[in-house]
Order: C-alpha cells, then structure tokens, then sequence
C-alpha cells in the first residue's frame, strides 16, 4: 500500500463468478489506485476477462466484494457502470461507422442548444478540447468508418474521459496495434494517470507490462495469485507465479515409443491465418500446440484437417497426401479432428447419442448402403461405455449434456473412426477436474498405442505435463520446437508472446 | 458387449488397465416403444387423419361412394410425389417454392415436344424431366454453392419458371395428346379402384423412405438441418447434399408435371400454380420441422392425404375452393406454430429446472466463503455434486 492517502478507485476482494458447474472465477481480488496503471495478467482462461465483466456490469458476481470509489457497487448493466464511471476499451472497439468522429464520442448524450437540437459546435468545442489534451490529432469531421483500430480506440478513450471516467480498463488493446501506435496509446495513458485516473491493462506482452505499469497483480486458475509494484519483480518471477502449480496428478503422462512419422505437414500456409507451417507428428508421440488465443493455432488444425482450405503447401498421413478442404476425405485417410467447440463443431447437440457417436463412420457402418438404427447402437454402445458417457440410454439428445460429458461423446465419435492421427482441440476446456484428468489419462494411453496426437491447448500446464513435443505458435508462425525435458513455462511463454521479428531472430540464431 | 458389427472398436483401449475402463452399457431407447409410437407428431397427424376421414365417411354424402377413394388419389398424386423430396430439403432446413413452376414447365414441354414437335410421349416426358433436372440443379447450385437462402433463391426461380413456362405457349393450351398415354394415366390397376400411376407413387415412397431414413446420405440431411457446421466437420458432404436434394425435388417435379398434363390431356402455361403451397402444407402438417432436423416420410404421407382427403370432402360438401384454400392455408400456419409453442413450452419447463441445478451448484461451492447477499436464496444442497465442481477452471470462452 504505497499511496495509501487516497481511497483506492477499484477494490475486489475474494469476487467469484459461475456458469452453471464452471467457476469461471473462484477469488478475484484487485486493488487500483488513482494515478496508477495497473496490469493483470495471466494465462488464457485464468479468469481475466470474467473479473473484467463483473466490473464493467456484463456479469453479476455470485459473491464477493465489489467497491467502486470506496462505496459498495453492484451494475446490473453496463450503462450502469458507464455511469458511475467505468470505461472499458476492448481490443476491438465498437463504433458506428456512419457517424463522424465527434458524433460517437458523444453518441446518445449529444449536447443540446435551447431549441433541443443538437448543438454541433459545442460538441465538436468539446471533442477538440479532449484531443488537444489527449495530444492526438484526428479529423473530427470524418466518419469513424475506414479508422484503424488504433484510432478507434483513441476515440473510445476520448469516450471515456468526456464521461470524466474515474477507471479505465484496456483489455488487450495492443494486440492489434502497430509499435507507433502502442507507443500512442501509451502516451495517451500515462497522460491519464498522471490525471489521477486509475487504469487497468490486460497484456500477454511483458514487454509493455514492463515500461507501463507500475503495479501488477497475477491471476491464475480463477483466483488472484499476488500483486507486486513492476520494479520489484522480473519477467521470470511473473512467469512463474503464472503458471506454477501441482501438476503432478492432472498429467499422467506415460513415456510412449516413437514410431515412425504419421503427419507431415510442409510449407503450409493460408492468407490472414498462418504461415510458413512445418510441423510432423510420429506415431505414439503427443505434440502440443502452445501460444496465444488468436495465434494461429485451431486455424492450422481445421486446414490439416480439410474443414477450411488453404493457399499452398502439403499434407501427408502416412505417406499419402490429404488432398485439401475436404474432412471425409481426411477421415478416410485415418485423421481426427475433435474440434474446440463441441457444441457447434464437434457434436449435433440435438442428435441422439447413438447417431452422434456413428456421425463420422456411417459409410463404414452401411451394409449395401443401408444403415439402421439398430447398428448404430451395436457400434455406439461400446464406444460411450468405453468413455463413461453419463447417459440412461443411447437415444438421449447431447444437448442437456454437461460439457465433460460432451467432451467424452466427441471423443467417442472421434475414436470410432480408428484414426492412425487424433487432433484434438482444446481437450479439457470447460469442464470439470475429474474428467480432465480422465482425458489426459486417455490421451496418454492411446498415444501408447501408437496413435499420433497433435493437442492444441491454451493451459500451459495441459501442453507441459501432457506433449512429448512442444509447437509454439506466435502470430501465424511456430516460433519455436521444444523437446518435453527443454519444454518450461518461461520458454514457451517467451515464444508465444514475443513479437514476430524476434521470434525470427532466435529461430535463425 | 455386443458383437462386432461395422466398425466395432478395433483400436483397443486395453480393458485391463483401470476400473473406469470397466465398459458400461446402455439401452438403447429412453422410452418405451409405444410411447415413441404413439407420442410423435406423426402420430398425431395420423389419428387426425383418421378422424376426418371417419367424420367423412358419416356425414358428407357421397364420400363414401367408389369413386371418391379414386379420385382422390388422382388428385393428390402429384402432391405426394413432389412432397417427398421436399422433405429432404427441408429436413435440411431449406425450401423449394419453384416445384409448382417447374412441373407448369415440364407440361408445356410435354405438350410443344409431342404436339408441335411430333415427339412420342415418352421421349417427351424424358426430355422434360431432364429440364425439371436442370431447373433443380439451377437452385440447388445457388443455395449450396453460392450460398443464398433458398427462400429467395426458389422464389425467384417460382416466378423464373412459370414465366418461361408461360411465355413458350402463351395463353393457348394444347390439348391433342396420343389417346393411350391419356388413357394410361387415369387407368386402374386391373379391376380395384386404385388409379395405375400409384405403382410409380409407391416407388417413389419407398425410394425416398428409404434414402432420408436408412442411408447416410440421409443421417447427414438431419445433421445439416440441425447444425451445418458440426455436419461439415463430421465428413457429410454439405453442398453436395444440399445440391442432390434439389435436383431430385426438380425431377420428380418434373415427372408430376407430365402426369398432370396426361391426366388431364391438357398442357398449358399456368398448369398447378399454387400448388406448391400445397405440398409445403402437407409436409409441415406432417411433423417436418420448419428449422430442419426434425421429420419422417410416414407422417408427410398423412399429411398429404388429409389435405386431399379435406378437400375432396370439402368439394362434395359444396364448399368453395377458395373457402378450402382459406382452410388449408389455416392448417399450414398452426403446423408451423405447433412445434414452435410446444419448444416453447419445453424450454420453460427445463429452463426452470436447469435453475434449480445451478443455484444448488453456486451453494456447494461457495460453502467456504461468506455467503453473498445475491446467493441466499441457493438452498443448501446435499454433498452429490462432485468436490471436483467447484475447483477453478477455465471459462467456457475467454
């Protein structure tokens, strides 16, 4: 507590939030200052953006402390939160298109003259005078269409502060933004802190953590770890406090024999997505696919996999090429995708059981082209039984399913093809412990039966504990191969969020 | 376990190497057999029919005189025929509005290519079909290739083919058709009352039975109307799916149209308009849900016969055919509205109850921590949830 003289603008202490059985925030806890420029960090799904919502009034917390400016608050809306005076700056901003600069910083409280119309000269007075303060020049007279995401951003924060905001979040607002523009941005924030408004900075970049923020606190799993001042602690130190954990148990990885090459991926590339992808997997070996949410990473398998397609490069399983853009051709070949979303990608929620776990085999399953009911069931019995599938019966729907269980129903469907390669995509998000465990118990056995596994996980410590291989996808590009005993938290992280030309430095060093 | 029947899992998860592995089993229906006999939307349509067609039988003259049950099939035929693949399409969550044009089409062909043109009635009936084949292509092309709603897709097609249609002959009709294929059409199969042109309708029934109910074509018809995205990555063939369904709704359209013109020895431009209404009616009467996923033949055969069998006994009762328009375009909306109020209905009742399992769920976990203000009404719940429930994990979406 080093400015202890004045309230604190934001105090969340021991914050939880649920959906249904997920707790998607178990302890969030942060204290911001006036004056103060705050950064959160940690993993993907380590409840940033949840502990976000709650304060910005999407979300209402189930129990906690929520103090706004030293008084007890609860926002039911966001215009509530708007009110009180919170602005949230998302990384892609919300504007109207049509409308000039001036028009949406002010949009919907326009100043008005004594006829009740609005008064155009007042307003753009106003928004001249904010971005003469905010030290940015930008036409106020043109419409918000055809900005960049940097400028757009520059004007949710001249939102913000015609609404005399007291607290400012940044939800990643660099991610998009070129190095001049960051350095903009930072401007503009300093400019306001040094106004005595709090900020809060969410960043996966150490780097601008390091040379913005003065306070950090660390969160982890849903709960808050530690927050320390930026100059008592390291890169290092933070990595660590935002990954360390038991693991031990989560992650029964056995040690499998290597077979010989089953994927092999050359030269792949798709416009916008990825780049330049190299990438094999051998028969018994499990890689993980690490890096950032927005990386790359589902874009590289759904190419693999044939569900999009791709501009140029080659996919071999087995020796064989996978001609593109075509999944029944890619099953046929032995490959399986169980995508990230199962309940729009991986599984037909409505369908029954039966039907979803014989959905990708049905040719296979027909005998002279007919298929009954009566086969399904034969096939999909043993499957669901084999996964422990939570069900009375086989013609039950997926839909009223609890996400593990669902997990286990695409799996099931996945495994029924027989394929030589599984793919599989965020394997245990959303559900709970116990099945988590189940999965990664299942993931190793089967790699010890010599299928070849490509994981693709946003949990650092699901890649560490579970892939015999560690892919680092950064910006379109894998920007590093780590072996299983190499494989640490700090290196992957490093990888995944350093920028682009140093990723290529250290892969051609 | 069963025995190995297709695909039985031949990639071992060695049943040795932990108790979780201990395989379960499942039955395979979650209801009785007569309930799910018996509580089905084709069911309903069925009894339904049954019971217009008792209330027929006693109270409308001549109803049940031999020529009714005769007449009646002539009439619907081209309903039924042209109703199957419709359900194919819309079991995918598509529509086809230009079926009634295309067999206006195809008449016009049958006529120009044997009245004017000298053409045997065969090869002229080939020749439209194909054409009925071409027009499907045309639509299934822009909706699963170029990816428009097929709304208005075969809502322009609607006006497209019967503007072809009519534009070719005008407003003349040709009525000098060879006598025996005329004669063919409105015969009976030996000495019943049932009309010949049953034996193709029957085929087709069949056909189409058993390609939407026992093939995967179409298992996957289901998964696309259900859910287009999970279907593409299950490996069903999306466009192409939706492009077959399209071109069978063409042909048979098609064929129903050289029947029509046989039947009534007459090819003329504006030939069955209006009956696509028809046809939709009967399959949306019939239990196939408006959305897609959801539908069976048996009840779309039902459907199709209550129409006819309303409006045949409509007709002998003397009322009006716009009165029986008014009546089935009645039928139409509340068939559309039934399966939407009775989800509704559902979604209330499970909606209530899936609150009841999450208030529980929030008072488990947060038993450690002071309890909030906004959680009080959570009742305290019986240690069945899992521990495991309330350790943190991640969010379902970032």
């Amino acid at each position: 507590m080093t400015r202890d003289e004045s309230p604190p603008v934001l105090e969340l202490v021991g914050v939880r939030k649920t959906f249904g059985s997920v707790t998607a925030l178990a302890d969030g806890s942060i204290t911001v200052h006036p004056g103060s420029i705050h950064a959160l960090v940690g993993e993907n799904g380590a409840g940033k953006s949840t502990l976000i919502k709650v304060v910005a009034g999407l979300h209402r917390r189930d129990s906690g402390t929520f103090r706004f400016r030293g008084a007890d608050a609860a926002f039911n809306s966001t215009a509530e939160a708007k009110n009180a005076g919170i602005a949230v700056i998302y990384q892609e901003p919300t504007l109207f298109p049509d409308l000039s600069v001036t028009e949406n910083i002010f949009m919907g409280r326009q100043p008005r003259s004594r006829a009740g119309r609005i008064d155009k000269q007042a307003m753009h007075q106003e928004a001249a005078r904010i971005f003469a303060r905010l030290g940015v020049t930008l036409d106020l007279q043109r419409p918000a269409e055809g900005l960049s995401i940097a400028d757009q951003q520059i004007i949710e924060i001249a939102k913000a502060i015609s609404l005399d905001a007291h607290l400012l979040i940044m939800d990643e607002p660099t991610a998009a933004l070129s190095g001049v523009e960051v350095e903009r941005l930072f401007a503009v924030a300093r400019s306001l802190r040094d106004e005595g408004r709090g900020i809060v900075f969410i960043s996966h970049r150490f780097d601008e953590i390091f040379s913005l923020c003065d306070m950090i606190t660390v969160m982890r799993d849903g709960a808050y770890v530690a927050t320390t001042p930026t100059s008592e602690t390291s890169n290092d130190e933070l990595v660590t406090m935002m990954v360390g954990r038991e693991v031990a148990d989560l992650y029964p990885k056995d040690l499998a024999p290597i077979g010989e090459v089953v994927l092999e991926v050359k030269n792949l590339n798709s416009a916008g997505n990825f780049h330049d992808v190299d990438l094999s997997v051998r028969a018994g070996e499990i890689v993980g696919l690490a890096g950032l949410v927005g990386a790359g990473r589902s874009e590289i398998a759904r190419a693999i996999f044939g569900v999009d397609s791709y501009d140029s490069g080659t996919v071999r399983l087995n020796g064989r090429t996978v001609p593109k853009g075509r999944p029944a051709a890619a099953i046929r070949a032995g490959m399986a995708l169980v995508p990230e979303d199962r309940r729009q990608q991986g599984l037909v929620v409505e369908a029954s059981l039966a039907r979803n776990i014989g959905a990708a085999i049905r040719r296979r399953l027909s005998r002279f082209g007919l298929i009954t009911a009566g086969i399904e069931n034969k096939t999909a019995g043993p499957w669901a039984g084999r996964l422990q599938v939570k069900s009375s019966a086989l013609s039950m729907s997926a839909a009223t399913m609890s996400g593990g269980n669902q997990q286990k129903v695409a799996i099931a469907k996945w495994l029924a093809t027989d394929p030589s390669l599984l793919i599989i995509d965020e394997p245990t998000r959303g559900i709970d412990v116990g099945t988590k465990a189940e999965v990664h118990r299942l993931l190793s056995r089967l790699a010890g039966e010599g299928m070849a596994i490509l994981m693709i996980s946003s949990e650092l410590p699901e890649v560490l504990g579970m892939a015999d291989r560690v892919l680092v996808v950064g910006e379109g590009r894998i920007s590093a191969d780590l072996d299983r005993a190499d494989a640490t938290p700090e290196k992957v992280m490093h990888a995944a969020t350093a920028r682009h030309e140093q990723s290529r430095q250290e892969a051609s060093a | 376990m069963t025995a190995a029947i297709g695909a039985q899992p031949s990639h071992p998860i060695d049943p040795a190497t932990g108790p979780q592995d201990e395989g379960r089993t499942y039955a395979a229906y979650h209801r009785p057999w007569w309930f799910r006999t018996f509580v089905s939307a084709e069911f309903l349509i069925i009894a339904l029919l049954v019971l217009v067609w008792l209330v027929a039988m006693t109270s409308v003259d001549n109803f049940s005189g031999p020529l009714t049950v005769r007449y009646l099939l002539l009439d619907i035929a081209p309903l039924l025929m042209i109703a199957l693949p419709m359900t194919l399409i819309i079991v995918t969550g598509q529509i086809d509005l230009s079926v009634a044009s295309t067999m206006g089409l195809s008449s016009v062909l049958v006529g120009i290519l044997h009245v004017q043109v000298g053409m045997p009635i065969p090869a002229a009936a080939i020749m439209a079909v194909l054409v009925g084949v071409l027009c499907g292509a045309f639509n299934g092309f822009l909706v699963a290739y170029v990816k428009l709603p097929s709304l208005a897709v075969t809502i322009g097609t609607l006006a497209l083919y019967r503007g072809v249609a009519v534009g070719l002959l005008g407003t003349t009709a040709l009525t000098d058709f060879d006598p025996r294929w005329t004669d063919l059409a409105t015969s009976s199969i030996g000495e019943s009352r049932i009309p010949a042109i049953m034996i193709p309708v029957v085929i087709l029934i069949v056909t189409f039975t058993v390609l939407l109910h026992f093939t995967p074509f179409g298992r996957g018809l289901y998964d696309i109307g259900h859910n287009e995205q999970a279907a593409w990555f299950s490996g069903v063939n999306v466009a192409r799916s939706q492009m077959t369904t399209f071109v069978l709704s063409g042909a048979v359209a098609a064929a129903a149209g050289v029947f029509y013109t046989m039947r009534f020895g007459n090819s003329r431009g504006d030939n069955a308009t209006g009956l696509e209404l028809e046809v939709i009616a009967a399959v949306l009467l019939g239990g196939v849900l408006i959305f897609g996923g959801r539908g069976a033949i048996h009840g779309v055969l039902a459907g199709a016969l209550l129409i006819g069998v309303l409006s045949s006994a409509l007709r002998l009762e003397g009322v009006t055919v716009n009165v029986i328009n008014i009546i089935i375009g009645l039928l139409l909306v509340i068939s559309v509205l039934a399966p939407t109020i009775i989800s509704g209905i559902q979604q209330l009742r499970s909606r209530k109850t899936q609150r009841k399992d999450t208030s529980g769920r929030t008072g488990t976990g947060s038993t450690s921590t002071d309890p909030s203000p906004s959680n009080t009404d959570a009742p305290p719940v019986p240690a069945t949830a899992a521990p495991q429930e309330s350790a943190p994990i991640a969010p379902p979406r970032q």
